[in-house]
């Protein structure tokens, strides 16, 4: 009955299934290892606690003859009471101070080199990603470069999802009418799946997406081979994007202005919703390109009838 | 225009095979209850004894049976689903369908289960245990209980009448905007549980007043039983949590049939207020659900070890610490909407700290055990089993607090087996226990043991099997509300264990239910009224307890007030009361049934957005709550004569 899972994540003997204890970047790395921190502890707290109960349980049956002590008006005792406030109150202080520091740690970008923006919308029922300085846009799957953190920037012209890589790390909220910013680096090529948790309507399960990373050069042929071959997406294509519906994946050489929020809620994204990078005057929120424009049109959803 | 309204009443979404066979059970079953109450001509004594009663009692065995009702439609909600997730790409339900069940699942089991529930408990425990004769408010706990039974009624019709809500027992809009979810399966949950949310705050205000003034002399608020001091912090927590979640539910309300846009994509809507708003209720609601079980273990653990309550000021204390706490845990629902690093921090920290007050719980109950005589009876196993599960439950809870770790749990299923665990091994496993304790109280007759072990061990161990391969799948990158997985990602195998699982509670719940058949027959009858050498008040009276509760007010000398009077007088306890005098008991009245049944029709008109409808059933709360004013006598007296005879029916002799 007792739970294997931190003895598992310890081990790794789990197998590639499990995503989560697989990670394939730093951000992934350090989530990991703070559930592992907090399992062990939990494990400890979890065998102490059934330990006990289980002594109790055995000890102090009631059967004929059993010579445990019998005490029907033992009420409390203030030694034990503290010992028992303490005991999760320091295991709590163990927590407590990791994850304060690396929830910080996570909200600041790597300070050494500039992040690749990726600006995510999530739409009823696929991705759409905008590469603000490539000015490529592809739908369902991307392309980052390994060794380079990536800023996603997301919002949501549609209900609310989450975009989650779990090989590259947690999830964040897309949501209309705010950008919010998540960064996740890979360090090794692959192609990690993603999904969006947070339900949205019938076609759900369909917000999949994959992301395929590969070393910086390849990465390089890659964009100006998207910039040279595919089509761009006309105003038409990105209002036939917003209707209900599932879609496979698309590649863009060009996508629409105005498509990506620039101020949100009122707020620019320059302003205090933003993620600050380690790096003063570093690349974010400020270099995204997408032209001004007014929420309310990029808001408004298309096809929706 | 006949077409159209069959249309609207009868979608395709209700026209599946499994709705049709549904309608043909439920008619069926209808047309049976109709039968046999007309063949033995009960339906008189159902008016009258049950359905216009304010005796508190009686009212709590009308939650419990609701209660069992609707844990039956979550069940098989929830079974439906793991039929579903049982193999890769089955095409057992469509989205639609999936989306429907867990919606009403989650919705069920937490507003029509579970608060039923407690109340039920609360209801039939909280006056005998503080020595009253009824709550404070008699007529209003009628109104209560009407409101909840209605507005159940109102959201079960949606799922062969106009279809059922489909956007997750949370309902985030934008989501639950007309623009996203036409059609009127969403007004159903919002007028539904806008309706019994007003019974509920109702039953919070007549439980804190029954506590605060209507307790035995003698019995200082540190002599109270921890159960009693579970439903006042419990009321407190419903008095200031539910507000908030009435004006998410009335904001969203004004959206889809008034036009407004206050969670709107357009027109500067803010989705974001909704999910603060309702989480601002929903992590009290999570303590409203388990506190309430605390209270029961609390009882229970106590009795069955024959031995005094450890630490009771620091049970009061942790009981109090986690109702303040838990206004302020609220964002940790969110940690992944970008609310920053700071608030984040805040948060998961203050999440944190409740693990302290209940740590410290747990080790109370596990030494009230300590140098005790551990009986293993029914209520007894029940809380046995809770320590464990439990402890689990609240361990992979500080898992989530630990905010970098919930960027990766949030909403995946490693989220759904943690609050399945506090839920079922916290909440579920509470209220089976105090189910079996005050069974006898409440029938006078014991539900029979083996048959209990039977439910017993197919539930809990079903529970086990259902919830630890779903931690994994939540590792396996599974996320709730997936009506359809496709082979590769590794999760069959957990999926199918899972399913396993939730047939043998699906099986434990039917030979419990069996169980209440039998026993009502055949179980051992409780002629003492203290069938489990019980601690406290209710202990005192005989079984099924008489209307007026105690002829006689007991004087409490102590904590265990019942346990010191038997302590004096080994013998003579339960002896006959002295000073009888007449007694005031609660009238009955059809006003709560009225006010209820015109809510019902209120919340029907505004669903269907049929004015006139809604109208009429406003009207109706009108006229009953004017027929109230003029009843100028609530309570009728009876007389010592009666109440002599009635306790020596009772056995009370020499009265």
């Amino acid at each position: 009955m007792l739970w294997p899972l931190g003895a598992c994540a310890l081990l790794a003997g789990c197998g590639p299934q499990y995503v989560v204890l697989h990670p394939a970047g730093p951000v992934a790395s350090t989530e990991l290892h703070l559930i592992e921190t907090v399992s062990i502890a939990m494990a400890a707290v979890i065998l102490f606690v059934v330990a006990l109960f289980v002594i109790a349980l055995v000890r102090f049956r009631d059967r004929p003859g059993n010579k445990a002590p019998y005490s029907p008006d033992w009420d409390g005792s203030r030694t034990l009471e503290v010992i028992w406030f303490l005991i999760p109150v320091l295991i709590l202080a163990v927590i407590a101070v990791p994850t304060v520091r690396q929830t910080y740690a996570l909200a600041h970008l790597p300070k050494q080199a500039d992040p690749l923006i990726i600006d995510v919308t999530s739409l009823d029922w696929k991705w759409l990603f905008e590469y603000p300085a490539q000015h490529i846009a592809t739908v369902n799957y991307i392309e980052v470069p390994t060794g380079t953190p990536v800023l996603y920037e997301l919002t949501a012209n549609s209900p609310m999802n989450t975009f989650w890589v779990p090989q590259l790390g947690g999830m964040e909220y897309t949501m209309p009418g705010r950008v919010l910013p998540l960064w996740l680096q890979a360090d090794k090529p692959g192609v990690y799946w993603g999904r969006s948790a947070n339900f949205s309507g019938r076609g759900f399960v369909d917000m999949l997406f994959d992301i395929q990373a590969v070393p910086a050069a390849e990465f390089q042929t890659w964009v100006q081979g998207v910039q040279q071959t595919a089509p761009a997406m006309a105003a038409a294509e990105y209002q036939r994007l917003l209707k209900f519906g599932t879609a496979g994946r698309a590649t863009y050489s060009a996508y629409p202005a105005g498509t990506f929020p620039q101020t949100t809620n009122g707020f620019s994204l320059q302003g205090g919703m933003y993620m600050p990078t380690a790096v003063p005057g570093g690349a974010s929120a400020a270099a995204s390109p997408s032209a001004a424009m007014a929420p309310s049109a990029a808001m408004a959803m298309g096809g929706n009838g | 225009m006949m077409a159209s309204l069959l249309h609207l009443l009868f979608p395709p979404s209700v026209r599946s095979p499994l709705e049709l066979g549904s309608d043909v059970a439920i008619v069926l079953t209808s047309a049976a209850i109709v039968f046999v109450l007309t063949r033995y001509r009960k339906w008189g004594w159902l008016w009258r004894e049950w359905l216009t009663s304010a005796d508190h009692k009686k009212i709590g065995i009308m939650y419990l049976i609701a209660a069992i009702v609707m844990l039956f439609r979550g069940g098989v909600d929830a079974l439906l689903m793991r039929t579903q997730l049982a193999i890769p790409n089955n095409q057992f339900l469509n989205a639609n369908h999936y989306d429907a069940i867990f919606t009403t699942h989650g919705t069920i089991m937490v507003f029509f289960m579970a608060m039923p529930f407690i109340f039920a408990l609360f209801n039939i425990a909280i006056p005998l245990m503080i020595g009253a004769r009824d709550v404070a408010f008699p007529r209003l706990n009628a109104i209560s209980f009407w409101l909840f039974a209605f507005a159940a009624l109102l959201f079960n019709i949606s799922f062969v009448v106009g279809g059922s809500p489909t956007a997750g027992w949370t309902a985030y809009p934008p989501l639950t905007e007309l623009a996203f979810t036409p059609g009127i399966g969403q007004n159903y949950y919002l007028l539904a549980l806008q309706i019994s949310g007003i019974g509920t705050i109702a039953t919070g205000v007549n439980f804190l007043v029954t506590i605060l003034r209507m307790r035995a002399p003698g019995m200082t608020l540190m002599r109270m039983p921890l159960f009693v001091w579970s439903a006042l912090v419990t009321s407190v927590l419903i008095l200031f949590a539910f507000p908030a979640l009435t004006v998410a539910l009335a904001l969203n309300m004004l959206d889809r049939l008034f036009g407004s846009t206050f969670f709107t994509l357009t027109s500067g809507g803010m989705p974001m207020m909704y999910v603060n708003l309702f989480w601002i209720w929903g992590h009290p609601e999570v303590y409203i659900l388990v506190l309430p079980s605390f209270g029961i273990f609390s009882e229970v653990v106590a009795t069955f070890s024959r031995k005094r309550l450890f630490g009771y000021a620091a049970m009061v204390a942790s009981l109090v610490a986690i109702t303040v706490l838990s206004y302020g845990v609220w964002v940790h629902h969110f940690f992944t909407m970008g609310a920053g690093p700071s608030v984040n921090v805040f948060f998961g920290v203050s999440t944190m700290l409740i693990a302290i007050p209940t740590g410290v719980k747990v080790f109370n109950w596990i030494f009230t055990m300590w140098r005790g005589r551990i009986r293993l009876e029914m209520p007894m196993l029940w809380a046995l089993a809770f320590i464990p599960t439990f402890v689990l439950g609240g361990a992979t809870g500080v898992m989530l607090a630990v905010v970098p770790g919930d960027y990766q749990f949030h909403n995946s299923y490693f989220l759904v087996a943690h609050f399945h665990n506090v839920l079922i091994g916290g909440v579920v496993f509470g209220l089976f226990s105090g189910m079996y304790y005050w069974w006898p109280k409440m029938f006078g007759y014991s539900l029979n043991p083996r048959m209990g072990r039977w439910a017993f061990w197919l539930f809990f161990l079903g529970f086990w099997v259902t919830f630890v391969p779903q931690y994994f799948l939540g590792l396996a990158g599974m996320t709730r509300r997936m009506y359809i997985y496709a082979h590769g990602f590794g999760w069959t195998g957990l999926n199918q264990i899972s399913t396993v699982g939730a047939f043998a509670m699906g099986a434990g719940f039917v030979v419990l239910v069996y169980s209440v058949v039998w026993s009502m027959r055949y179980g051992e009858r409780d002629v003492t009224g203290d069938p489990w050498d019980g601690r406290t008040l209710e202990w005192s009276l005989p079984s099924p307890v008489p209307e007026y509760n105690f002829a006689q007010i007991p004087t409490v000398t102590d904590r265990d007030a019942w346990w010191a009077m038997k302590q004096q007088a080994p013998a003579g306890a339960a002896a006959a009361p002295v000073h009888l005098r007449p007694i005031h008991v609660p009238k009955r009245s059809a006003q709560p049934f009225g006010i209820g049944l015109s809510f019902f029709v209120v919340g029907l008109g505004m669903v269907f957005s049929w004015w006139w409808i809604a109208g009429a059933g406003f009207l109706g709360v009108i006229f009953c709550i004017l027929l109230g004013m003029f009843e100028y006598d609530l309570h009728e007296e009876m007389s010592v004569e009666t109440i002599r005879e009635t306790e020596a029916a009772m056995g009370r002799v020499g009265a």
